[in-house]
């Protein structure tokens, strides 16, 4: 049981990760918040991924002389490019919340709804 | 030479003149580039659908890399359809674009907005394109991520806001998406589709597939705003800059449910979908989304708002379609995919006219207005009679085979909730007419002139098509059948 528990140790960080990030993105109102909570949730999901891609007593996978075990290199692709996506969504989410406070003078979720329902 | 490589270059085309649209100096260059590629994009596509129509299948392998290694673009009838509606939709909407963005954008921003346009096509069309599970989820997040920067592009600060809550809610759908993919990666060791389906054969009761499919369908579904998770929709539609509520309108939430098609069935089998509650869950949501959505249209005071709220409803028609997982079922699906996109482009179109007129399209500044705008107003009429479902329009031919296909299987419960669908649409349809011709101008002499030219040719061009795919069912009912067929439902 506590082998179980302390070999899948990495899939527990992606669990605690995940979980936080997505209640980030739920219940905070201040929209960087927001942007930090999607980064924390997307950030989990490179660390399975890379996890998926380990293999017992492999080295990384660079050809070499007298290793013969490798960890699959595909996962780590993947997720260069899933990190590429990740770094434009929030380069984009900033952006937009740099306008909206132009627009309204503030990040506040709540504050911009009462702005908007006043009129 | 050019016919073994058009399935690359319908993705790598727009690609390409993205780049160079948005350094152009001049909103009219930028604009022509535009016009030139999606109309290329258009005869590419039609060409390609021509080759597939048959049933038979073009597979390219992207750097020569042979599949399942390498990413290999699988065209068989459905992509190919998919990517006809997506092209066809683009180059209908770039004439429509001129006058609309260049009243509504910044003339300096107006390269950059084509360029954007060009990106979203790209995701859009390569989503319908590729073969490979990572390889769409990239697609997917190209054409969403240029779809939020259009939208902040609407003229109020709302859409600011309206983009920032897709952007949350896309992203959060991409991730989940990318979650699946990896769990399904984890099990088989491959990424491409087809290898999928093979591969997972064996171990469909593994519950490492069933958590990675949860994680796939609820992905999609955000994307594809089935109810209940469709609440971003509504003001990203109505915010954004007319021109481009008319393109995601038609082809954002279609190409979704095609995602959706390609996932259940073409990489998990129709097996599963019955083994697990799935068809239950589509069945059960496309009901109370018809019903639920459609009668919040009714409540509407923004034509819009009104018209996103509607295709919501129509989006869980589609979702009907695949929960009666059948071949009747997910053909009734594509079709009304293929009608939908045309119906809601039209009015979409015919909103943005007004707005172009009277610069807003909330209910209190069109009253009457119908009558100073004839030619957009039998517009909206019809396309709205195609919407309803009433027999000459491409819309009865849709709710047609909904009902056959769930009659096929004895739902007339199901059948029942199409025609009450229906039946609400008349009543959302009749208070538009009502505001827009029935009521009396505000003031009797008010000065309002028809939408210029380049705004009614397209719009009619829509209508036109609503009528003659309501007639000839050719295009749409076959090639949908031989997709149905292809993907293997029911077989």
């Amino acid at each position: 049981m506590i082998d179980y528990i302390l070999g899948h140790y990495n899939y527990w960080i992606v669990i605690f990760l995940m979980m936080s990030g997505f209640y980030t993105v739920i219940s905070r109102g201040n929209l960087i918040k927001k942007i930090a909570g999607i980064n924390i949730f997307q950030t989990s999901v490179f660390l399975l991924y890379i996890s998926i891609g380990y293999v017992t007593d492999g080295t990384p996978p660079i050809i070499a002389k007298g290793y013969s075990i490798y960890a699959n290199p595909l996962p780590h692709v993947l997720i260069l490019t899933a990190i590429v996506v990740g770094v434009s969504t929030t380069a984009l989410g900033l952006a937009l919340v740099v306008r909206i406070k132009d627009a309204y003078g503030t990040i506040e979720e709540d504050e911009i709804h009462d702005q908007d329902h006043s009129l | 030479m050019i016919d073994q490589n058009l399935s690359l270059l319908l993705v790598l085309i727009p690609l390409l003149s993205a780049t160079v649209t948005a350094v152009l100096p001049s909103a009219r260059a930028a604009w022509l580039l535009a016009l030139a590629v999606t109309w290329t994009c258009l005869l590419i596509a039609a060409w390609q659908l021509m080759l597939v129509a048959d049933g038979s299948v073009i597979s390219y392998e992207l750097g020569g890399w042979s599949p399942p290694w390498g990413i290999e673009y699988r065209i068989d009838a459905m992509n190919a359809l998919v990517a006809l509606l997506v092209s066809g939709i683009a180059a209908i909407t770039l004439p429509y674009a001129l006058r609309s963005v260049e009243k509504e954008i910044s003339q300096h921003q107006i390269p950059l907005f084509y360029a954007l346009f060009q990106l979203c096509l790209v995701g859009l069309l390569g989503i319908a394109q590729t073969g490979d599970v990572f390889n769409l989820f990239v697609f997917l997040e190209i054409s969403s991520l240029s779809s939020y920067a259009l939208i902040a592009m609407g003229e109020q600060r709302r859409a600011l806001t309206s983009a920032y809550q897709y952007l949350i809610m896309g992203t959060i759908g991409a991730t989940f998406l990318l979650i699946g993919i990896g769990l399904v990666y984890a099990e088989t060791g491959t990424l491409n589709m087809m290898d999928l389906n093979q591969r997972l054969n064996p171990i469909l009761n593994h519950r490492t597939v069933h958590t990675g499919f949860a994680f796939i369908v609820v992905g999609i579904a955000l994307k594809l705003a089935l109810f209940p998770l469709h609440l971003w929709l509504p003001n990203a539609y109505k915010y954004a800059p007319s021109a481009i509520s008319v393109f995601l309108a038609a082809t954002a939430t279609k190409v979704a449910v095609y995602i959706m098609l390609r996932m259940v069935f073409g990489v998990f089998t129709d097996e599963f979908v019955e083994s697990t509650p799935t068809d239950h869950m589509f069945l059960l949501l496309g009901v109370v989304g018809v019903i639920m959505a459609s009668a919040a249209a009714i409540y509407q005071t923004d034509i819009k708002r009104l018209l996103a709220y509607s295709s919501i409803a129509q989006v869980s028609y589609m979702a009907l379609g695949i929960g009666l997982s059948s071949v009747l079922g997910v053909t009734a699906a594509l079709v009304h995919v293929f009608n939908h996109a045309l119906m809601k482009g039209a009015l979409f179109m015919a909103c943005g006219a007004l707005v172009y007129r009277l610069g807003s399209s909330r209910f209190d500044h069109l009253y009457g207005m119908g009558k100073r705008m004839p030619w957009t107003f039998v517009a909206i009429f019809i396309a709205g009679l195609s919407l309803i479902g009433v027999p000459g329009t491409a819309g009865f031919i849709s709710k047609w085979y909904f009902v056959r296909a769930a009659l096929e299987q004895q739902s007339w419960a199901i059948a029942l909730v199409i025609l009450l669908g229906s039946l609400l649409a008349v009543v959302y349809v009749w208070k538009i007419v009502e505001l827009l011709f029935l009521r009396p101008l505000p003031e009797p002499d008010t000065q309002v002139q028809e939408a210029p030219a380049s705004l009614l040719i397209p719009m009619w061009v829509l209508v036109i098509a609503n009528i003659y795919f309501g007639i000839n069912t050719e295009l749409t009912v076959d090639i949908a059948e031989t997709a149905a067929r292809v993907l293997g439902v029911g077989s």
